[in-house]
């Protein structure tokens, strides 16, 4: 995904899986998500990127989404009620497109 | 928490501890010394100068590392944290901030001796 289009690569209600990598260093992806299913909410548009800025670099604008994951795929029979969802904003780097939610 | 098994954790840093079991919280209200209140004031000036983001102030509470969670209260590590990240913007060295600690060390042993009485 490039990180400079004007326009989201992803629509509202892709698939999306968040990657499960564990880099080190500061990172903005919540480990409870990594390798998780969801689909996009809604764009929010491009941003600073806070991977850079938390480095002091200079900043690339980077895209950011609203991502619905349903209770049940985070938390397995333990989410209660199963059918409650969660809204969590990820960046694009973090983002992979799937074909099935 | 969830189906991952404990090598599958491999990588996960001491703070991203979303979802853990996080006990009773503690919803007492509490005052701010005056010393926290301009720690504050502190990092709202040096984000304001664009010397670095409360991304950069995150990036060093989280590589300060749990044992820093534990021993220091919350605006301790903050200091610690505006400190760092001013000396990589190069707003002071740490010399120049050992003679400025020491002037001040200098001025009495009160808080408001220190303080220049403001």
């Amino acid at each position: 995904m490039a990180t400079d289009t004007k326009t989201p690569a992803l629509p509202v209600g892709a698939p999306v899986r968040l990657k499960k990598m564990a880099p080190p260093g500061h990172v903005r992806c919540p480990w409870y998500l990594r390798g998780k299913s969801g689909v996009i909410e809604r764009d929010l548009g491009l941003t600073g990127n806070p991977e850079m800025l938390a480095y002091g670099g200079k900043t690339r604008e980077i895209r950011l989404y609203r991502v619905r994951f349903r209770m049940q795929d985070i938390w397995g029979d333990a989410a209660e009620p199963a059918s409650d969802t969660l809204d969590a904003e990820i960046f694009e780097n973090w983002l992979e497109p799937t074909n099935a939610s | 928490m969830t189906t991952d098994s404990e090598a599958a954790d491999t990588g996960r840093r001491w703070h991203d501890m979303g979802g853990d079991p996080a006990g009773e919280i503690n919803r007492d209200e509490h005052d701010y010394a005056l010393w926290e209140k301009r720690v504050d004031a502190l990092m709202v000036i040096a984000t304001g100068k664009k010397y670095f983001t409360v991304d950069g102030l995150r990036r060093v509470l989280e590589d300060m590392g749990p044992e820093a969670f534990e021993t220091m209260t919350y605006y301790e590590r903050w200091i610690h944290s505006v400190t760092q990240n001013l000396m990589e913007a190069g707003v002071f060295t740490p010399g120049e901030l050992g003679d400025k600690m020491a002037e001040v060390a200098a001025r009495g042993q009160t808080y408001g001796e220190a303080s220049l009485g403001d």
